[in-house]
């Protein structure tokens, strides 16, 4: 997809300016973290289940290039292929050359973020085939031509009623002319017309949260089972995953199923969790003739050994954006590109460029909450910093700041004359704000006293100042 | 090989090693990753897990119902009236779409004189099927299903109400119980084309974030435990 | 005006009071530079308590900064340079302790880390760390205080800021000690746990966001019923302190080093002097 990520500032505005979205966040806020909350506490070993988490990720990175080999040598034994893409663009290629083989006019495709990320659909829609979008989230977004505003919920910024205008707009030629107003309406309708499409579809395309190494076996998390259609119905299943979605057993598994589901909507267990393994086999009733199992490179394999290497553990959880602060006040749709919230604040500079996205790990507070329940550990604020410092090197930080730090820092490295300056300051802020307490206005911070008043320091000087005469 | 050009193969693994500073792994830590994928170290032992098979089967019954599935529990001669009464209650039809499994083959279907039953895989316009569980797991009351001609996935999947025969004894802890199953049954390097763990009925929230079911599989699951 | 102020302080700090029998403590009060330049009966509120709790106190002349305008900035020169001037104001004292979760984290979590590659300065870095100590977790934590000689007529709700929180583990220290204050009840937030906001240089760099998180947080101040918010970061409490007052509200702010001295009755931030001025 196109990346906004540039005009981040511009996407602030429009976004705190929804009503609608706005009363999306208020709830998501809530509702996601509450839910966490309570499941990790139902289940005691959840803290040990995070570092065995983290740990299990750690070694696979640090072997990846095994895992990878090994898995692909198990999906060959049971009849399956595997495609390496170094690039989006190589990815977009093989998918189309399979879709086209297969004679394919319409794809039946369940939630993946790595598919908006080389922006398949496009490219699909192109060469003049129909993607059809069959998570619910996703098939509403996909009718109004948006992007996905969250990874695991990407209509979380619309209304009931948007759901509803948006279906009675699509569904009319379909002959649904009634504009629903109930919520299990919306989802009914929509389940009846997509279960036509998924019986149409020559190709079903997945994501997977998880490749299993030692079964040559895709993994699959959801809650609908629209993913399970996709790779049950049509004729060929496709599975489009990122080099780090590799693990080594189904032990490894059990334990990211553990923490996966618990940290993202706090479920016990997702109604579907399913493993892929190869074509039908003989005597099958059903399933796919064929399996296709794509991975993606796309600059992953450039970050291990940096010190950008964790991010590779995500397991596309969406709890840190559940958890932040700055995603609950702007949305996914803010930070312009695939990965909203603190995962894209580390994730989209290196996808896209630091250049386009540099203001994503600039718009945090690094208040640590992302961190505190990251599932596998990522040290989120700690990979942010290290972009505001790859920005600095690179001199991409604006002049106004740099030209403002250099000030500081060279007043802060000379104690004598900090504390002269300071003593100044301080006499100014509390001789001209003694009366009120505080500024309404104040040269030079306007990005404070726009919004908020700034405290006057009270009169009797700095407290440096008021020690050295009590206590020289 | 692979399917793709070798070189896009060799690009991504050498860029893999290129990153990581060394070869191909080989040696003595080649052979430790191996002996990790031979003997697969287990994670944390999950307490709720270790119970005697009577609290497993209650455990297994609580968090199915919290996921929105009924259960029954019935002796082996009550199932097929269990489920004509369960369809009676809930105003379906008596024709269901059945797994051809010789296991639910043995139980008294015949008796059941309104019961018209279709033996063979799910199709879109099945309102009820019905099928066996290759295992359950007590943890959080979830089906696992193995696919096979015994048991074809479309039946988990497309009709409106899903009705699973479940036996106790194989109702098991935890994820790694199941793993040690599939593993006796079809070979550790052999998995079933598709192994489903279901839990609950199909659900979304991406509606204002409130549950609905039926998203696309079944809106309805019941649950008749096997009394053993 | 000034020499009322001055002589309060005074007063108040030099009131001698019972001492528990903790081992007296060699402590530098590493004093930070917001409360330095916005708010010094911060750091005369920690004396205070540091001196009950029976520590000897002083104040290193050279210190300044901690050195978080640059390390947020991802200028790790200047951060560095700044953080071996601050290992040397700090050399030889027992303990380092700051009443800023946000300072003190930065001296006991990230100091180290600034240093990968001169040994001899991480080291002398890891021996800050290891005695740099946030005011509240200072107190209970190590000096073992249970309860505060202090009274507080009123309803206060306490803000978690996030580097004490969530770097440091202060979240039942001050509450503990807050409980023992004579006549203050304590009314939590919904939600004291999410950011306010502030995050240093973010405030001025993002505002609008920055303004959403401090609007929804004053929100949330308010719902509590509380009729005074107390933190122990002073940055936190100085953006939520100018959106409540833009807002019209009447809670106001103190840092909860004052509350726990028993310096409650100074005017609250942005709050003006009661005195003529004089």
């Amino acid at each position: 997809m196109e990346s906004t990520a540039h005009h981040f500032r511009q996407n602030v505005g429009t976004a705190l300016a929804d009503p609608n979205l706005q009363d999306s966040l208020a709830k998501l806020k809530v509702g996601f973290s509450e839910r966490r909350r309570q499941a990790a506490e139902r289940l005691p070993e959840f803290e040990a289940l995070r570092d065995r988490a983290r740990d299990i990720k750690n070694h696979t990175l640090a072997n990846l290039d095994f895992y990878l080999e090994e898995f692909e040598r198990k999906v060959l034994a049971l009849g399956g292929h595997v495609h390496w893409a170094p690039t989006a663009a190589d990815a977009r290629r093989i998918i189309g050359e399979l879709c086209r083989g297969a004679g394919a006019r319409t794809v039946a495709k369940s939630k993946s973020m790595v598919a908006e990320e080389i922006a398949l659909n496009e490219h699909l829609e192109e060469i003049g085939i129909e993607p059809i979008e069959t998570d619910l989230g996703e098939y509403i977004i996909q009718l109004r031509r948006e992007p996905p505003s969250h990874i695991i919920a990407p209509a979380v910024h619309l209304t009931k009623d948007q759901v509803a205008d948006t279906f009675l707009e699509h569904h009319r030629k379909l002959g649904f002319t009634k504009r629903l107003t109930e919520r299990n309406d919306l989802v009914a309708e929509a389940r009846y017309v997509l279960r036509q499409k998924f019986v149409d579809a020559d190709v079903g395309l997945t994501g997977a949260n998880f490749l299993v190494a030692e079964t040559g076996s895709s993994m699959l998390v959801t809650n609908e089972g629209n993913a399970d259609l996709s790779n049950t119905l049509p004729r060929m299943h496709i599975v489009l995953a990122s080099i780090e979605k590799v693990i080594p057993t189904l032990e490894d598994a059990a334990v990211l199923l553990r923490v996966l589901a618990r940290s993202a909507t706090g479920q016990e267990s997702s109604a579907y969790t399913t493993l892929n393994t190869g074509p039908k086999r003989p005597g099958d009733l059903d399933g796919p003739e064929h399996y296709h199992v794509v991975l993606l490179d796309n600059g992953r394999s450039g970050v291990l050994g940096t010190e950008m290497q964790e991010i590779l553990r995500c397991i596309r959880c969406g709890a840190c954006m559940n958890h932040c602060p700055v995603y609950g006040a702007i949305g996914g749709h803010a930070y312009g590109w695939v990965y909203p919230g603190p995962l894209g604040a580390v994730l989209t500079p290196q996808l896209i460029g630091v250049e386009d996205a540099g203001n994503l790990p600039n718009a945090s507070t690094f208040c640590g909450r992302c961190e505190s329940v990251c599932p596998v550990r990522i040290p989120l604020p700690k990979l942010m910093r290290h972009w505001r410092e790859r920005e600095f090197e690179r001199h991409l930080t604006p002049t106004a700041v740099r030209q403002g730090l250099a000030l500081w820092s060279f007043v802060a490295r000379r104690p004598r004359l900090y504390r002269r300056l300071a003593g100044l300051a301080n006499r100014m802020l509390a001789l001209f704000g003694r009366a009120e307490g505080r500024y309404r206005g104040l040269p030079l911070a306007s990005g404070w006293t726009r919004f908020r008043d700034f405290p006057a320091p009270p009169a009797g000087g700095t407290f440096h100042a008021q020690w050295s005469r009590r206590r020289p | 090989m692979s399917d793709a050009p070798a070189n896009a193969r060799a690009q991504i693994l050498d860029g893999i090693r290129r990153s990581l500073r060394r070869g191909a792994i080989s040696g003595p830590a080649r052979q430790a990753v191996e002996d990790r994928l031979a003997l697969p170290p287990r994670g944390p032992v999950i307490s709720r897990t270790e119970l005697a098979p009577p609290e497993k089967v209650a455990l297994f019954c609580h968090w199915a119902e919290t996921n929105n599935a009924t259960v029954a529990r019935v002796a082996a001669t009550d199932v097929a009236s269990e489920v004509a009464s369960f369809l009676v209650r809930n105003n379906l039809p008596a024709e269901v779409a059945m797994a051809p499994s010789p296991q639910l083959a043995d139980y008294d279907w015949g008796g059941q004189k309104m019961l018209s039953v279709r033996r063979g895989r799910g199709e879109a316009s099945d309102l009820v099927s019905i099928t066996g569980a290759f295992a359950a797991i007590a943890e959080t009351g979830t089906l696992v299903m193995a696919s096979g001609p015994e048991h074809p996935v479309t039946l988990n999947l497309l009709p409106d109400t899903h009705i699973v025969v479940l036996r106790e004894r194989d109702i098991v802890g935890g994820y790694e119980d199941v793993w040690g199953l599939l593993r006796q049954r079809y070979g550790k390097d052999r998995m079933p084309r598709t192994v489903n763990t279901i839990t609950g009925p199909s659900r979304t929230g991406d509606i204002e974030q409130a549950m609905e079911l039926g998203a696309h599989g079944p809106r309805r699951m019941h649950i008749v435990v096997v009394r053993e | 005006m000034h020499a009322i102020f001055a002589a309060a302080i005074l007063a108040t700090v030099s009131q001698s009071l019972p001492r528990p029998s903790a081992r007296p403590r060699r402590i530098a009060l590493f004093v930070t530079c917001l409360v330095d330049l916005f708010r010094p009966s911060v750091g005369f509120a920690a004396v205070k308590l540091l001196e009950r709790a029976g520590c000897t106190v002083d104040v290193p002349p050279l210190q300044v900064c901690c050195g978080q305008p640059a390390y947020n900035t991802g200028d790790r020169a200047t951060t560095r340079a700044i953080a071996a001037q601050v290992i040397a104001a700090f050399d030889g004292y027992d303990a380092v302790v700051a009443p800023s979760g946000s300072c003190g984290g930065m001296l006991s979590h990230h100091y180290p880390g600034l240093f990968d590659d001169d040994p001899a300065m991480q080291a002398r870095a890891k021996d800050l760390a290891g005695r740099s100590y946030e005011l509240m977790a200072f107190l209970v934590d190590v000096m073992g205080i249970e309860t505060v000689e202090a009274r507080y007529d009123g309803a206060v709700t306490y803000h978690d800021s996030c580097s004490g929180l969530r770097e440091l583990g202060v979240k039942d220290q001050p509450r503990r000690l807050l409980q023992s204050v004579d006549g203050l009840a304590l009314r939590e937030m919904k939600s004291p746990e999410v950011c306010c906001g502030f995050g240093g240089t973010f405030c001025v760099k993002y505002p609008e966001i920055s303004n959403a998180m401090v609007g929804e947080k004053s929100a949330d101040i308010a719902a509590s019923g509380a009729d005074t918010l107390v933190a122990g970061d002073l940055g936190c409490l100085m953006n939520m302190a100018g959106k409540l007052q833009r807002e019209g509200s009447p809670i106001h702010v103190r840092h909860v080093a004052e509350v726990l001295a028993g310096m409650g009755d100074l005017p609250a931030i942005g709050e003006p002097g009661r005195g003529e001025p004089g």
